[in-house]
């Protein structure tokens, strides 16, 4: 009798409670992630204390209502100020007297660390790194990948105008599912197009296939586009392109290709 | 295959008032109005979460059952989750179908779990078993709240009766995740994925679930799944 076969029958066997039955989930990615935070265990205290604000929430470059149309002015203000502030408030305390580390090198273990740290380090990390690629409409426009950049880009996707297309299916809600980001990335010499869960991010080990550097990334929660999107999860996606600042983009491209490392950020 | 036999299933994995048949699913309507919420959880919420992510979830479930074997076709979401959750390939997109199967179904549980002027306490059988299980209904409160505000991104908190252990349980899933396939029968969910609640409450997710527990939580609806988890019960469990 085949797997299925043997399943089936007994799922559809006389018994009223043939779907309570004490089958054994093999699968699913969602459960294993919760397994996996459950069990994961907290670094101990290291030797030095840390000051209890060692993380602080950045000021923004610009003021809530400059992205407007594309992303409204009460969304900018609750995503900034409670939020990115409720990340870096839980970071600071999980982190309060261990040792201080700096944002980009938190993400590395984060995994290992344990879901205090790895949600709250990364939502620390990357909301940071969200709010400093975007500048307002107008400016925005007037900016684009450096040649370097640009070369890398049809490199690995043709054009940037299929690396848009490319990201938005990435960033669609059925293969994005939930809460999560979308990140280009440098991986070797290539740039790599990278979904992860919830605060997740590249430059955690584990996360993706190997550590990756992110150039770009977006927020795909539902707080992110809820106040004026609501379901409209594409349409978000596709207006938010008038508000990434290409030159960041392609200061954080050259950063990473020379370092070897994460972008740093304010905060 | 018995059809009969499906249903009875369904009837007796989901309490009296929600069940699935075979795909094509339908969008089930709300077991109230529009508004009849307010002002706890608003209309455009409700509209919003019904008619448009709800609606989604059992258009693209059709969708790839549709595409999928004439097996797929007559399977109940119950037994839709519990087979690919137990690692059987129903289908190239394993994954998709199970996220919309369980969104399709955890949607339709949760309308049921609210009712307009809902709250209150438990009562009778399940009254008793909350005392029994937890020590009191202060306690399972303590439980159920920790488990909705600690569910990182987007997911379900929920009451559960475990058949194994005979208990009640609350638990956790991320996502789609439904605690059927982990052999808990659910008596009553809270979404928290942000958009349940955030045109409303926006971050203040602890507002809507207090408000979800003293204004509207339906005690009648988890009760009757109590009683159909436990009236239908011969108290064994079947390994596989
Ligand atoms: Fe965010
Ligand atoms: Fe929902």
């Amino acid at each position: 009798m085949s797997k299925l076969t043997f399943i089936l029958s007994a799922l559809m066997a006389g018994s009223a409670s043939a779907f309570s039955m004490t089958m054994k989930a093999q699968s699913g990615s969602n459960l294993r992630r919760e397994i996996l935070q459950k069990g994961a265990a907290i670094a101990t205290a290291a030797a030095v204390p840390a000051a209890a604000k060692a993380y602080s929430v950045p000021d923004l470059n610009y003021p809530f209502e400059a992205l407007e149309p594309y992303i409204d002015a009460p969304t900018m203000k609750i995503h900034h100020d409670k939020h990115h502030a409720t990340y870096v408030a839980n970071i600071n305390k999980a982190t309060e007297g261990k040792e201080e580390v700096d944002i980009v090198a938190l993400q590395l273990n984060a995994l290992e660390a344990g879901p205090a740290v790895r949600n709250n380090g990364g939502g620390h990390y990357n909301h940071a790194f969200f709010w400093d690629e975007m500048a307002p409409p107008d400016e925005a426009k007037k900016t684009k990948p450096s040649p370097a950049l640009e070369a890398a880009i049809n490199k690995s996707f043709g054009s940037l105008d299929e690396m848009k297309a490319a990201f938005e299916a990435r960033a669609a809600p059925g293969a994005l599912f939930g809460s999560g980001w979308v990140w280009i990335c440098v991986s070797g010499d290539e740039l790599k197009l990278v979904g992860t869960p919830n605060q997740d991010n590249p430059l955690m080990k584990g996360v993706a296939d190997s550590v990756m550097f992110p150039i770009l990334g977006l927020d795909v929660w539902e707080h992110a586009y809820y106040l004026k999107y609501q379901n409209r999860r594409p349409e978000y996606v596709s207006n938010w392109w008038n508000v990434v600042n290409w030159d960041k983009v392609s200061e954080n491209f050259a950063y990473v290709t020379e370092k070897k490392a994460g972008v740093p950020v304010r905060g | 295959m018995n059809p009969h036999r499906l249903i009875v299933s369904a009837v007796v994995a989901t309490g009296s008032s929600v069940v699935t048949y075979a795909a094509p699913f339908e969008l089930p309507s709300l077991p109230y109005g529009y508004d009849a919420l307010e002002p706890f959880i608003g209309k455009t919420t409700l509209l919003t979460h019904h008619l448009k992510h709800h609606a989604k979830y059992v258009a693209t479930a059709n969708t790839l059952i549709e595409s999928g074997s004439a097996l797929l076709k007559n399977l109940s979401q119950e037994q839709i989750m519990t087979a690919v959750s137990s690692g059987v390939e129903l289908h190239t997109e394993n994954v998709g179908l199970f996220n919309n199967v369980a969104q399709s179904w955890n949607h339709n549980f949760y309308w049921h779990s609210m009712k307009p002027g809902g709250g209150g306490k438990p009562r009778g059988l399940l009254a008793d078993k909350i005392e029994k299980d937890f020590g009191s209904y202060d306690k399972l409160m303590g439980e159920i709240e920790k488990a909705a505000m600690t569910t990182f991104g987007s997911g379900w908190a929920w009451l559960g009766f475990d058949k194994k252990s005979q208990k009640l349980v609350v638990t956790k899933t991320t996502g789609a995740g439904n605690p059927l396939t982990d052999g808990i029968t659910p008596m009553l969910t809270i979404d928290v994925w942000e958009h349940a609640y955030y045109l409303d409450y926006q971050e203040r997710r602890q507002n809507y679930v207090n408000a979800f527990f003293a204004e509207l939580v339906n005690w009648d609806f988890a009760e009757s799944n109590f009683i159909a988890a436990t009236a239908n019960d011969t108290g064994e469990t079947e390994e596989l």
